[in-house]
């Protein structure tokens, strides 16, 4: 089996191993803070009431639906040059999902409550249905995973070392290699992923509802939201994908380059009509200057944070990949930055989804009624929030590690098993 | 009578009975006793706020917040203060902003435990010990009447703690210690007509409170209640009538 490390040199792998330990330690300290100390630390208030770690739980919940979209729609179209891809898809689905709900397990006032969400629900509320679909996408996922890995776990456990005992802990007694048990598990993999595409579809066009539906909010209140998400999704999930394969694939395998071209290509597709969608967002409540949305929007594009909008979203997550794309269409590494540049940035899409909804007074001067730091209608993060985000970040990336040095996640083409 | 002298006009000669006749609390108070007969369905709560009598002392601001033992940062009804027209030609005017108590609240749909509901009387209330302190409802409120208890108090920062920081509050008829991360700490928190003032017979803080009276609180079901007098004016309002949340706060204007 092919060697599963990572192309790096060896004083660039010890870097990335000590930077790895500094952001885990820095961010779990902001951990043991939030523990002790609940909500003081942060910037977040009374009026502006959502932040950063909700701006994290839908990033990281957009990337785990568009890597799963991705993943699904591979398995049940049976597309042929990135079937190889589909269990990195899924690990990486399952790795950022975890990491948003410990955002907004985080964010929670009362952490230890999470549970009355399924014990005392209320289905008029789209958080509740947010909450029961990501619980059963998170069951799905798993499922999903074992039987792709299932029969690549039963050779392992016909081999010997530390694969054998991993194998045997996963595998649930299910070891058969008979052309039965393996259409089983194709067969399996087909029928989760066509409940997987819908059910991906409807929790995370939930989230973009979660925002969508709140009658209070000008900013977030409209039918486009569900479908922006979706688009922002695939587009951040598919980017980070792009980014995995490019920098984690055994670039041995005879099909990387074609690998990576492809997802880029997918893409750079679906970037254009979410910026046909933004574009919609942005000049239809704008075009005449005039009304509440216009002024938040206002805020978004000139405010204080214009440079989330422009440097961050636009050039460093939009315009540079785009150039990249056009430019670079042979060069895998080159593709992988750009994905790599859109999956990092967009989360100053989120940050601008979040925010801007909260920053209007809902009564004009209700800023100077009662005045405490916790009653303003300016935000910026904490350095504690960034803690926590920064601890959720290496776990993630922990996680991803560990899944790939432990899991046969990565199967180059036509390999022939030892 | 006829009787021409230095203390003709003073107090003394009045009964307490008089006195308090004059006094519009008076008249609340006895039809608060008489609706507290009704069965809780049949009362419906409502506040009208005279915008021409309010001078914006923030008495009722302050007096809330002694009523509730409300931390830094929690407030229920705050004053807002509108400044119109430009120097020289200048007037203001002042709007306090408790829970409009909606009858349609945009804020009970969205809580995914039920911790936040109407009550038979209208009076929308908070379970401190079922809330998760996900914040939604505060994100739907239109008035910003909710806040958020992050656990501070007065006396953060100082040697010791104040006692009036460790005085329990008694909101919805129970006694609530903040202290740790219990609740109320971790939860949405709104004004809530001071419920469990209610039940005792007296009058929401903010309306004994109000110095000019231009707070009144009565049971609109009650046709011979003040305010129901006063809701069937033409001068009322209600804050952003347009979403259709229909307030139980008026507004005279």
């Amino acid at each position: 089996m092919l060697s599963q490390r990572i192309a790096l040199p060896k004083i660039g792998r010890m870097l990335a191993g000590i930077g790895w330990g500094v952001a885990f330690v820095v961010g779990a300290w902001g951990v043991a803070l939030r523990l002790l100390q609940g909500h003081e630390s942060a910037n977040y208030g009374s009026y502006i009431v959502w932040g950063l770690w909700v701006a994290a739980y839908i990033y990281f919940i957009g990337l785990s639906a568009g890597a799963f979209l991705l993943s699904a729609l591979i398995y049940v179209f049976a597309s042929k040059e990135l079937e190889q891809i589909g269990k990195l898809a899924l690990l990486v689905a399952v790795v950022t999902l975890i990491m948003a709900l410990l955002s907004i397990w985080f964010d929670l006032g009362h952490m230890e409550r999470f549970y009355y969400v399924f014990t005392r629900p209320s289905f008029s509320s789209m958080m509740t249905w947010m909450v029961w679909l990501y619980t059963a996408y998170f069951v799905l996922l798993l499922a999903e995973l074992y039987f792709a890995l299932r029969a690549d776990l039963a050779r392992w456990s016909l081999s010997d070392g530390w694969r054998r005992v991993v194998a045997n802990l996963l595998l649930f007694g299910r070891r058969s290699l008979s052309e039965r048990a393996l259409r089983f598990d194709r067969m399996a993999l087909r029928v989760l992923g066509s409940i997987g595409v819908p059910l991906a579809i409807a929790f995370h066009g939930g989230v973009g509802a979660l925002f969508g539906t709140v009658l209070a909010r000008p900013y977030w209140h409209t039918p486009l939201y569900p479908i922006l998400f979706l688009t922002g999704a695939l587009v951040s999930g598919g980017a980070l994908m792009t980014a995995a394969v490019a920098f984690f694939w055994p670039k041995s395998d005879p099909n990387y380059t074609a690998m990576v071209q492809r997802l880029s290509m997918i893409v750079f597709l679906i970037l254009i009509f979410d910026l046909i969608l933004e574009w919609a967002e942005f000049s239809i409540p704008m075009w005449y200057g005039v009304g509440p949305e216009f002024d938040l929007l206002q805020k978004v594009l000139f405010g204080p944070f214009w440079w989330v909008f422009w440097i961050l979203h636009v050039l460093l997550g939009t315009l540079v990949p785009i150039v990249i794309f056009l430019t670079q269409r042979s060069k895998p590494l080159w593709l992988g930055v750009a994905g790599g540049l859109i999956a990092v940035t967009f989360m100053a899409v989120r940050l601008n989804i979040v925010v801007p909804g909260l920053i209007e007074p809902q009564l004009r001067g209700l800023e100077e009624a009662y005045r405490h730091e916790r009653l303003v209608f300016e935000y910026a993060p904490s350095l504690f929030e960034w803690q926590v985000v920064l601890f959720i970040v290496a776990l993630g990336f922990g996680l991803f590690y560990l899944g790939r040095r432990l899991l046969p996640v990565i199967s180059v083409a036509r390999e022939e098993i030892a | 009578m006829g009787k021409a002298g230095p203390d003709r006009y003073s107090v003394g000669d009045m009964s307490t009975a008089t006195i308090e006749k004059l006094d519009v609390l008076e008249r609340m108070r006895e039809e608060l006793q008489r609706a507290l007969k009704k069965p809780i369905a049949q009362r419906r709560w409502v506040m009208v706020i005279d915008l021409r009598k309010c001078i914006g002392c923030h008495a009722c601001t302050i007096a809330c917040i002694a009523e509730n033992k409300l931390p830094p940062g929690v407030v229920y009804r705050p004053v807002i203060t509108e400044e119109l027209g430009e120097y020289p030609n200048v007037s203001m005017r002042f709007i306090p902003r408790p829970c409009m108590q909606c009858d349609n609240p945009p804020c009970v749909p969205v809580c995914p435990v039920k911790a936040t509901y109407k009550r038979p009387d209208g009076v929308i209330e908070i379970d401190y010990n079922a809330c998760i302190g996900c914040r939604y409802c505060i994100t739907a409120c239109p008035y910003n009447a909710r806040t958020f208890d992050f656990g501070e108090h007065y006396s953060d920062k100082t040697p010791e703690r104040a006692p009036y920081d460790e005085a329990p509050s008694f909101e919805y008829g129970r006694r609530w210690k903040r202290e740790g991360e219990r609740s109320p700490i971790g939860n949405a928190r709104k004004c809530h007509f001071c419920l469990h003032r209610l039940e005792a017979g007296q009058l929401p803080a903010c309306t004994t409170s109000c110095v000019g009276r231009a707070t009144f609180f009565g049971d609109a079901n009650d046709p011979e209640s003040l305010v129901s007098e006063l809701i069937s004016k033409p001068n009322v309002m209600r804050l952003k009538e347009e979403l259709g949340t229909r307030p139980k706060v008026y507004y005279l204007v």
